[in-house]
């Protein structure tokens, strides 16, 4: 019987050994796989016993703190915003139900200290052996609470966005999107977060993944590429019949539609201060959309904008075709209407960050300033466009935007949206003039009869007199 | 001996340190105290018996009531209760039987019917009681009780008894000397099917063929049983929606649609937070232990919201919750404790006189390792899962109490065995 004994034995063996070999298979070759899934709940609780990295303001404001609350013998932190609807675009959330938006979720590794920096993953792995709680790397912003604040309050009720940046070094101070929502609704009442932005809709940012015309903002764009194709300077004259002729059709001016204003002779100085655009609609037909294109990249259309939140919180600023894609014309003078480009017409679409980096690559002599150290040339006659950029402000479009004291320059823009009276009222700016120390784009949705100089040139003063003062 | 009780009293000590204070320390002197007293009445009963078997089940429960004080501290106080009972229940049997234990032969055939009368209990009306879907519940005066944990062990006796006697009979194949084996075995499947116990199935047919085989040494008995019982489990299938089920979230325990929800009728869900959502989370609490595990008492065994991260876990799946806290390390080390009491249990098989000892011996081992895999090997998907206790460790008084038994039994057979060879 002892024959069979041992087989038996060596049966019963061999099922125990399955058993290590099956454990192995789980703790070794399965486990990372199983570690990413959504519904593995121990995931869930690993991130959030993590003591997540604070965010501040420039300013040592906090803008995003941790509450304890004790499950089942585990200590969890959860999010909470003391600034509330403030920075909600920008800071985003980080919620269990929700998942995470805006730099809580680019800056994920860092905030739970998981990055790969050596001293992060020095201290972590000491915390862990430890046991005791990770902590995450604190996140200090450049915003400015103050004149973040403001831009809201001038936005209060309606829908629109102010970015407000240094022009030398890239810092943005203000990314403000209208409406903003209260992040701390969004675990538990994210229905009525969802709401509050009434018609506009809230949890999109307006500031870098809204898109929109940019109407006769976009004419300090075609200005560069007029001025830097060497046909033109700020003193080339123009006849003005109040419209400007395209494809056998006229063009009228904008300004007031009923009456079209009539300038005659004018300079291309004072064709921008006016915003006048039979002038930019012939320079555009002179120079060429090709080359208008070859410009608008270099103010940075047609990527992202170098900023930290996430890629899909950011849209690029070009033309768009109808499906709604990013259009990069192979032959521009075919596909594209060069007249209605060069003021700022045809399908184009950008965001309000995009018009802030045009402002702050003019106000800083020509160089694109980036996040991330990337400068690259853009024109050198910055300068004359700086200029013509006051004047629009001491004695054009932008008289609104004047600050005692301070030079500003700046261009107004007002986008036609197909509905009757109703435009998008556009602002970009920096000051002082002479001495740029921010730049700034505003853009404000819906406003019947409302003029970029009317609507939005004021909110753009307020906030760089707040960053200024 | 001593040297592992020991480690099974630190391992208890130090995971207590970390969950608790003092009252950890009160625990532990209780718990050694009680395996101190286990000690000597093996001592005075069975001088010879085999040294390694009863600090292994000291070891083995201590990490089990350990785990279970982590889960949940009330049950691990009536875990310690069970454990006292199981003690002393095996302290009764060895001094009872320690003459000669042999003597129980003569009552094969009660026991075999006593274990058929304990299987049958639960689907009787009154004191039976229906726990997710397997009616394996006796219910008594506020008691609860599995009866089939020690039907178990009683089968076993029955079978060692019997096949002892008949083995030249039976190894000629015919029929009709199966016939008294048929009919208790026939019963006891019939009983299981009704209780729609699994696990429980699988392991009586395990042990029947493991020791039928050993009886007689005809292999084919074994192919024609595997034969039989593939061609049975196919048919309970077909018919039995709660096995459809089970073998459903074994091979495909994840859906990327929605699916019918059959634990919330007229529900869709995504299988793996529905029926499931049992196994997937133990998975994914096993893969969390990684090589080195979280560490005893730091483990993630409850969720984000505070209730329970594997529903059940003291009871079926204590493992995946070891697993998570002592890594494959400590999971291997714990896999190979178990093997340590299967070779000890096999080694006694083999050094044991008569072929009752040795076919009690080699049957008792068997359950032990077979029962281990069946729920190990469900929870780690190598079969479908099936609800089944892990001996000495897992929740569950019934459990603790069979296994002491079975312990005994081992210890009885290891000291005759021992005792001959040296005269």
């Amino acid at each position: 019987m002892n024959k069979q004994i041992s087989q038996v034995g060596v049966a019963a063996l061999v099922l125990i050994a399955a058993l290590i070999v099956g454990t192995t298979y789980w703790q070794t070759w399965a486990n990372a796989g199983l570690a990413d899934r959504q519904d593995n709940a121990i995931r869930l609780v690993a991130q959030f016993s993590i003591k997540r990295g604070k965010i501040y303001a420039s300013d040592g404001t906090l803008l995003a703190a941790n509450v304890t609350k004790h499950v089942g013998g585990q200590t969890l932190y959860f999010r909470r915003y003391p600034t509330g609807p403030i920075f909600s675009d920008v800071v985003g959330y980080s919620t269990q139900s929700r998942n995470q938006t805006g730099l809580e979720r680019s800056y994920n590794d860092y905030l739970t200290g998981s990055n790969a920096n050596l001293d992060t993953v020095f201290h972590a792995t000491l915390d862990r052996l430890k046991g005791s709680t990770v902590q995450g790397n604190n996140v200090y912003l450049t915003l400015r609470p103050g004149a973040q604040a403001l831009a809201l309050r001038e936005l209060r009720g309606k829908c629109g966005a102010v970015v407000a940046m240094n022009p030398s070094t890239g810092a943005v101070y203000v990314l403000a999107s209208s409406p903003p929502y209260n992040p701390n609704l969004i675990e538990k009442h994210y229905q009525q977060a969802l709401r509050s932005g009434g018609k506009c809709g809230a949890l999109l940012n307006r500031a870098t993944a809204g898109k929109y015309q940019p109407g006769s903002s976009f004419k300090v764009v075609t200005a560069t590429a007029a001025l830097n194709s060497g046909r033109f300077t700020p003193d080339s004259t123009f006849y003005d019949p109040g419209y400007c002729e395209e494809y056998g059709k006229q063009v009228r001016n904008a300004g007031n539609p009923e009456a079209p204003e009539t300038f005659g002779n004018v300079t291309l100085s004072t064709g921008l201060v006016h915003s006048i655009n039979s002038v930019f609609c012939n320079i555009g037909k002179a120079i060429g959309a090709g080359l208008i294109i070859d410009y608008m990249k270099r103010y940075g259309f047609y990527k992202l904008p170098p900023l930290e939140t996430p890629e899909n919180e950011r849209a690029a600023s070009g033309l768009y075709d109808r499906h709604g894609r990013l259009f990069d014309p192979r032959h521009p003078e075919t596909q594209v209407d060069p007249g209605r480009l060069a003021f700022g017409q045809e399908r184009l679409q950008v965001t309000p960050l995009q018009m802030a980096m045009v402002a702050a690559t003019v106000a800083n002599n020509g160089l694109e300033v980036q996040p991330y150290l990337v400068q690259r040339v853009v024109s050198p006659h910055a300068r004359e466009i700086n200029s013509m950029m006051q004047l629009v402000v001491t004695g054009g479009t932008g008289t609104a935007a004047q600050i005692s004291g301070v030079p500003v320059a700046g261009k107004t823009g007002t986008a036609e949206t197909g509905v009757g009276d109703i435009y998008t009222a556009w602002f970009i700016a920096f000051a002082p003039a002479d001495h740029p120390k921010v730049a700034v784009a505003v853009v404000v949705e819906n406003q019947p009869g409302g003029f970029g100089g009317k609507v939005s040139a004021p909110i753009a003063k307020d906030v760089m007199e707040a960053l200024l003062r | 001996m001593g040297a592992l009780t020991v480690v099974g009293f630190a391992s208890v000590y130090i995971a207590r340190q970390s969950v608790v204070s003092t009252a950890s320390l009160t625990y532990a002197a209780i718990f050694f105290g009680v395996f101190l007293v286990a000690h000597f009445v093996a001592r005075a009963t069975v001088p010879f018996a085999d040294p390694y078997l009863l600090p292994i089940a000291g070891l083995l429960s201590a990490l089990g009531v350990t785990e279970i004080y982590r889960l949940s501290p009330d049950s691990a106080f009536r875990q310690g209760f069970w454990i006292i009972a199981g003690v002393v229940l095996f302290a009764g049997v060895l001094f009872l039987l320690r003459y000669d234990y042999r003597r129980i032969e003569s009552y094969k055939y009660l026991f075999g019917l006593t274990a058929i009368g304990l299987l049958a209990l639960p689907i009787l009306p009154v004191v039976g009681q229906t726990v997710n879907g397997s009616r394996l519940w006796v219910h008594a005066g506020g008691l609860q009780f599995q009866p089939g944990e020690l039907a178990k062990i009683m089968l076993i006796v029955f079978l060692a008894g019997y096949l002892r006697e008949k083995r030249e009979v039976l190894a000629q194949g015919r029929l009709k000397d199966f016939g008294p084996l048929l009919v208790i075995w026939g019963m006891a499947i019939l009983v299981l099917l009704e209780t729609r116990d699994l696990g429980g199935g699988l392991l009586y047919f395990g042990i029947f063929l493991a020791m039928l085989f050993v009886a007689t040494g005809r292999l084919a008995f074994v192919a024609i049983g595997l034969v039989l019982f593939l061609v049975g489990s196919l048919g309970v299938w077909k018919v039995t929606p709660h096995v459809q089920e089970r073998v459903t979230d074994w091979r495909h325990p994840w859906t990327s649609h929605p699916v019918y929800c059959p634990s919330a009728p007229g529900h869709l869900a995504l299988r793996q937070n529905c029926q499931s959502y049992q196994i997937v989370q133990s998975m994914y609490s096993i893969a969390h232990g990684g090589y080195t595990g979280t560490g005893l008492g730091r483990g993630t065994v409850t969720t984000l919201g505070g209730s329970e991260l594997i529903p059940y876990a003291k009871t079926d799946f204590i493992f995946s919750v070891i697993a998570q806290e002592v890594g494959l390390v400590g999971t291997a080390a714990f896999l190979l404790v178990y093997m340590v009491f299967v070779l000890r249990g096999i080694r006694i098989a083999l050094l044991a006189q008569d072929g009752f000892s040795k076919l009690l011996a080699l049957g008792l081992t068997f359950a032990f390792a077979l029962q281990a895999f069946i729920i190990v090997g469900g929870i780690l998907r190598i079969i479908p899962l099936t609800g089944i206790t892990l001996p000495f460790v897992s929740y569950g008084g019934s459990s603790v109490v069979a296994n002491f038994v079975l312990l005994a039994g081992l210890l009885l057979v290891s000291n005759r065995a021992n005792r001959e060879a040296l005269r």
